[in-house]
């Protein structure tokens, strides 16, 4: 990877930590530990359940907003307070400028999420005592949620390359929902005919497939995650996301500067 | 004091006095409308919606529900109540939420099937709920062992308990009892020895504090109305014989040549009405009690005592 990315990338984690980003853990802290006492006073077996799946869609959300609202202002700020130009007018291509931005932020996320993973399985040792082997299977929904930050990235990149960052985040936040309905798109294409049916199947593909990436009612049951689909899931971020930063770049290459 | 230290003092004395007012008038408004939080309203009440509603965080919205279920019936539990209108639709978008939620299926069933004011009195309801739980989990005996109890304490039903605790008993790794409460239900369906078995069964095979508490429970009861059954055809034979009521159960115990005073399970002994029929000295301490009680009875908040 270019040094040029990789300084970027490190600033862009600089700046976020600056912006502090990382204030959210203390809430995620609050809420988990909340959970994990409380739960077991107001409800009946399911300490675990609500742990794990508390953990695991707090992790999910926070991880979504952070993405999402710095993602859509990744470029617009640096063109709103002109440092773009300055960083523009050293030997650094647009498109690594891109490239650097996204895995600043990724690498922010990642972060964020190892430390909300400690927490996630601080609060189980409370509530169960004593991890058991499947236990384990709470960082494949860990790893796919990584995944899924990775794609939102890239949109909320893509978005902020030509938009504004109320509408990048309008149009970020819309694709994760509709993400999230992903399966009910591609069934509703299945019921359609004609023209319908093609529009919705093309619909149905081009936008992120965020229920394959949602494991966590599934491994907090226990039940395991096939080798299959964690490398089917991963290829098909990384495509998605490659997809998403090409388009960002192409944008923003032909993005009149002046 | 300077202007700066002024405004601290005031924006500080301001914000602590609203805090205060709010919390006040809060408290205020809840007694004017009570229990107008939880109680019988379900703004939303297709399982559907709501699950298309969570965003793909199901499992979490589930986790929501069964606790606002679990606070539904204890609430109304306490009080008494004889309906418990918002039950059954709860368990339903619970289930429907996670459909692996094993404890919304053993709970649930138990929470619908008994009568009011221990339950809600919806058997029929508490099957469907069983029978969708088995569907969803067919290799779980436990959901079989459930399902029969429904049908054999609820319901009586001894021919359709003997169906599904042998469909249970076919289940991998099934406990080796389901075999045995199968062909239990066939011999001696009725027996307080048969309900007694069931209730052991489910103290034994269950690490659920709140389970086993409840099969405390019963089991205290079977032993009750066991012996207040017995009691009461050693005071109608006392009758035969003597052509009055026993005066008393010291009497009674005196007659039928019984080792000592017949006690309840908390120790207290049994007493003896005018016209024969034999009382425990304190109804309240036994829930699921169904001989024994005095006239006109009504049951006060549930207690709740040590394992056995």
């Amino acid at each position: 990877m270019s040094p040029r990315i990789v300084y970027i990338a490190f600033n862009t984690f600089r700046e976020a930590v600056r912006d502090r980003v990382l204030y959210n853990l203390i809430a995620f802290a609050l809420l988990l530990s909340g959970a994990a006492i409380f739960v077991g006073q107001i409800s009946i077996d399911i300490e675990r359940l609500v742990v794990v799946n508390l953990g695991l869609t707090a992790v999910s959300l926070f991880g979504i907003v952070i993405a999402i609202f710095i993602g859509i202002g990744l470029v617009s700020k640096e063109i709103e307070k002109r440092t773009l130009y300055t960083v523009l007018s050293r030997p650094v291509r647009r498109w690594e400028f891109i490239v650097g931005k996204f895995f600043g932020l990724a690498g922010t996320l990642v972060v964020n999420t190892f430390f909300m993973a400690i927490g996630v399985f601080g609060a189980l040792l409370y509530v169960v005592h004593k991890f058991s082997k499947p236990d384990a299977l709470i960082l494949v929904a860990l790893y796919f949620i990584v995944l899924e930050f990775l794609i939102i990235c890239s949109l909320a990149l893509l978005f902020s390359s030509f938009s504004s960052p109320l509408l990048s985040a309008v149009f970020a936040f819309s694709l994760f929902v509709i993400g999230s309905f992903a399966d009910d798109l591609r069934g509703f294409a299945a019921m359609a005919h004609g023209l319908t049916r093609w529009v919705a199947t093309g619909a149905a593909y081009l936008v992120p497939n965020f229920s394959a990436l949602n494991v966590i009612s599934a491994v907090a049951h226990q039940q395991p995650v096939s080798g299959q689909l964690i490398l089917n899931n991963t290829l098909y971020a990384m495509f998605y996301t490659a997809m998403a930063l090409s388009g960002a770049v192409l944008i923003f290459e032909r993005r009149n500067l002046k | 004091m300077t202007a700066t230290r002024r405004t601290t003092i005031i924006s500080a004395a301001c914000l602590a006095v609203s805090m205060s007012a709010c919390i006040l008038l809060l408290r205020h408004i809840d007694q004017i409308r009570p229990k107008a939080t939880i109680e019988d309203v379900l703004y939303l009440n297709s399982p559907t919606t709501i699950k298309r509603a969570s965003v793909g965080f199901d499992g979490l919205m589930a986790c929501i529900y069964w606790t606002r279920t679990v606070q539904y019936f204890g609430h109304r539990h306490f009080d008494r109540a004889h309906t418990y209108n918002e039950l059954a639709p709860l368990l339903e978008i619970t289930t429907t939420l996670d459909p692996h939620m094993l404890p919304a299926y053993q709970f649930g069933a138990s929470f619908l099937a008994p009568k009011p004011p221990a339950g809600a009195g919806e058997p029929v309801r508490a099957i469907h709920l069983m029978e969708y739980g088995i569907a969803n989990n067919p290799n779980n005996w436990r959901l079989y062992y459930d399902l029969g109890f429904v049908y054999y304490t609820e319901l009586k039903d001894y021919r359709n308990a003997a169906e599904v605790f042998e469909r249970g008993s076919k289940v991998p790794d099934a406990h080796p009892f389901m075999k045995i409460m199968a062909a239990q239900m066939a011999a001696h369906a009725g027996d307080f020895e048969t309900a007694r078995m069931l209730w052991s069964a489910t103290y034994d095979s269950s690490s659920e504090e709140n389970i086993r508490q409840n099969a405390v429970e019963h089991l205290r009861a079977i032993r009750v109305d066991e012996d207040v059954t017995n009691l009461e055809t050693l005071a109608k034979t006392f009758e035969e014989r003597t052509g009055r009521t026993p005066s008393g159960i010291a009497e009674l115990a005196t007659a039928a040549h019984l080792r000592g005073i017949p006690v309840d399970p908390d120790g207290d002994a049994y007493q003896i009405a005018p016209d024969g029929r034999v009382l425990v000295h304190d109804p309240d301490d036994f829930p699921f009690i169904t001989k024994g009680l005095p006239p006109g009875y009504k049951p006060g908040p549930p207690k709740f005592h040590a394992q056995r």
